[in-house]
């Protein structure tokens, strides 16, 4: 158990110093990152300067170094556009991407997965087909054009819902939805397709020999098995809700990292955007190491290991 | 010998897309008290599916029980289990009937203790508490023989090995002290030696508690070490049934012959070429009206297309069905 889970550290380790570089290397990708970060109009003698300052002109092992060892400590610089440091205006938005994507997620959960252990046990019935159809549909609508209709009809034709902005509680309904479609038709389909794969499985014909109640086979063997691959995905799906939400934000004016990202790309804010990206990522690799300790207090082929 | 359990006329199908498969058509058999009946057929010929027939075992839809009594003679007094409801056939699966299962990998569900798995067969049938569960678990993983069963109880299957999960499996059939355990090919998955060990664990367990066993397998070479009676399956039909050594000795039905004539001897003075069975297994999607081994057998003639071979007695508990005598050099006379 403890080997499994500093194995499973370590990896997040040498992932995160590997996103470090990535978010190093993307910004010098292109070239100068003086000239990227500032105006076109900037004059020689203002990204000579800008370089200096910003510590371009050393060599770029010595400034990869810097940027690791000051990112390890959370200091990502001051935002370009604010002169605030740029980890706290990330963290400054945190609590409402987090509500949003919780939000989307316990949405997605509530109704797929009912639906989907409905389906795997009764495949090709009434709920059975409802359910696949729907799921079939969140996972096909483009959610912008969803969040824009949504928009049009709730907010504006029956004004059941503010259409953008953080202002009250029900404002956090509409984009949760339109998040949580696509993961509502992936749950769904994955339940129910668990559900079918388990009850055929050797063991529950060996559990229904052993006369055992219906009830006691679904709830003990069936159901214990299908929550494996479930926690899995819903663990891939949030981290996946915490840093995709980058168009739901901006539709819906949310004021969450989202946005941020949004506009610092636009105003080139680049230590801003570098820590939106780092601390996206640790949110992401420590969601997968909850993840992977769920697993194994479920799974004792993998607490154990083999 | 009192039999205990009365099978007549079984017949299961399959509905599926493709028509209807025949799976089980009108098999007949007694099981006496305490005895080893073998089973043994090639794959597609009925053997698992009639005893899984017998308990509601068989997966519904798109399979049938259409026909046919089984009268087990159990603490409740003589029932045909094809009548019972499904709360009795509960009862009995597990508490009169246990099952062994081929496959001792995928047959033991990976997430719960194998304690538990035995455990919950007797707080199911046996009203035991979970701590009188729990030490009569820990006694029946000592009978099947694993050591250290105090350990291994909270142990989960992907910890033991292939024979010892297979033992697990015997525990949990025991477990209740069933009038009849059914194995259905226990031994096909495991490796030779390992075999040896469960046919050995298997005939201490029938001397010491009593129970018949239907042993269905598809390996003759393990029926002759371990079966009193076999009963001959083919296109869900029974082709013969008689006592092993008969069998072994005298076999009636060209297809037992063949089937003998496929196994290797240790004990022949000369090198042969083992023989085989010509053509493939019957199409159980066509339903047949002659013997349905007749595509495949060197004896067939006129009357075998004609009508299907009743079993009739060929010798003392010895039945076959066909109407050729191959020790008479000619058609079988009534």
């Amino acid at each position: 158990m403890h080997r499994y889970f500093l194995a499973k550290l370590g990896q997040s380790i040498l992932l995160l110093l590997g996103v470090l570089l990535l978010v190093f290397v993307m910004v010098r990708i292109t070239g100068d990152p003086a000239a990227l970060m500032m105006s076109r109009e900037s004059s020689p003698e203002q990204l000579e300067a800008f370089r200096e300052k910003m510590g371009f002109n050393r060599p770029v092992l010595v400034q990869f170094a810097d940027f690791s060892s000051k990112a390890i400590k959370g200091d990502f610089g001051l935002s370009l556009h604010f002169r605030t440091p740029a980890l706290q205006m990330v963290l400054e938005r945190l609590p409402a991407t987090l509500q949003l994507a919780a939000v989307g997620l316990l949405m997605a959960i509530v109704v797929a997965i009912p639906l989907g252990l409905v389906g795997g046990f009764n495949p090709g019935g009434l709920t059975d087909s409802v359910g696949r159809s729907l799921a079939l549909l969140g996972q096909s609508i483009p959610n912008f054009w969803l969040a824009l209709i949504m928009i049009l009809f709730f907010a504006v034709r029956l004004g059941w819902f503010p259409s953008f902005g953080r202002d009250e509680i029900k404002s956090v309904v509409m984009p949760a939805f339109v998040m949580a479609l696509p993961v509502m038709g992936q749950l769904m389909r994955l339940t129910r397709s668990a559900v079918l794969e388990i009850r055929g499985e050797d063991y529950i014909r060996t559990a229904r020999s052993k006369g055992l109640e219906p009830k006691t086979i679904y709830f003990k063997h069936v159901l214990r098995n299908v929550a494996i691959p479930l926690i899995s995905v819903i663990g891939v799906q949030f981290g996946y809700m915490l840093g995709g939400s980058i168009y739901i934000e901006t539709i819906f004016a949310w004021p969450g990292m989202g946005q941020l990202l949004e506009q610092s790309i636009g105003w080139r804010d680049f230590p801003l955007v570098q820590a939106i990206a780092v601390f996206t990522s640790v949110i992401v690799l420590a969601l997968n190491l909850l993840t992977d300790m769920a697993y194994a207090l479920i799974d004792p082929r993998i607490r154990y290991g083999n | 010998m009192p039999a205990i359990l009365k099978v007549r006329n079984l017949v299961t199908k399959f509905h599926t897309l493709d028509g209807i498969v025949n799976a089980v058509n009108g098999v007949s058999f007694d099981l006496h008290e305490g005895e080893t009946l073998a089973i043994v057929g090639e794959s597609g010929s009925g053997k698992s599916v009639t005893v899984m027939s017998l308990l509601g075992l068989i997966p519904s839809p798109p399979g049938q029980v259409e026909g046919g009594t089984a009268l087990f003679s159990g603490p409740g007094g003589q029932r045909d289990l094809l009548k019972l409801s499904r709360q009795e056939l509960r009862e009995v699966r597990g508490g009169q009937i246990g099952f062994v299962f081929q496959d001792p990998i995928s047959s033991l569900n990976p997430i719960l203790t194998i304690g538990e798995q035995i455990a919950e067969s007797l707080v199911r049938h046996q009203m035991m508490s979970r701590e009188k569960a729990r030490e009569r678990s820990i006694e029946l993983l000592t009978v099947v023989g694993i050591p250290d069963p105090r350990q291994r109880y909270g142990n989960y299957p992907h910890q033991f090995s292939g024979g010892m999960r297979q033992r697990v499996m015997i525990a949990i059939a025991i477990a209740c002290s069933p009038e009849i355990v059914i194995a259905d090919e226990p031994t096909t998955a495991l490796d030779v030696t390992i075999q040896a060990q469960i046919l050995d664990l298997f005939k201490r367990l029938r001397e010491t508690l009593g129970m018949a066993v239907i042993w269905i397998t598809h390996d003759l070479g393990v029926v002759a070490g371990i079966a009193e009676r076999v009963l001959v399956m083919y296109g869900g039909r029974v082709l013969e049934i008689a006592p092993v050594d008969d069998l072994y000795e005298r076999p009636q039905h060209p297809y037992t012959h063949g089937l003998l004539g496929a196994l290797p001897r240790l004990d022949e003075r000369e090198s042969r070429r083992l023989v085989s069975i010509k053509g493939n297994p019957p199409d159980l999607l066509i339903p047949v009206r002659h013997c349905p081994f007749a595509w495949r057998c060197e004896y067939a003639f006129d009357r075998c297309w004609q009508e299907i071979p009743p079993l009739s007695p060929a010798g003392i508990q010895h039945k076959v069905a066909c109407f050729y005598s191959i020790e008479q050099g000619g058609p079988r006379s009534d």
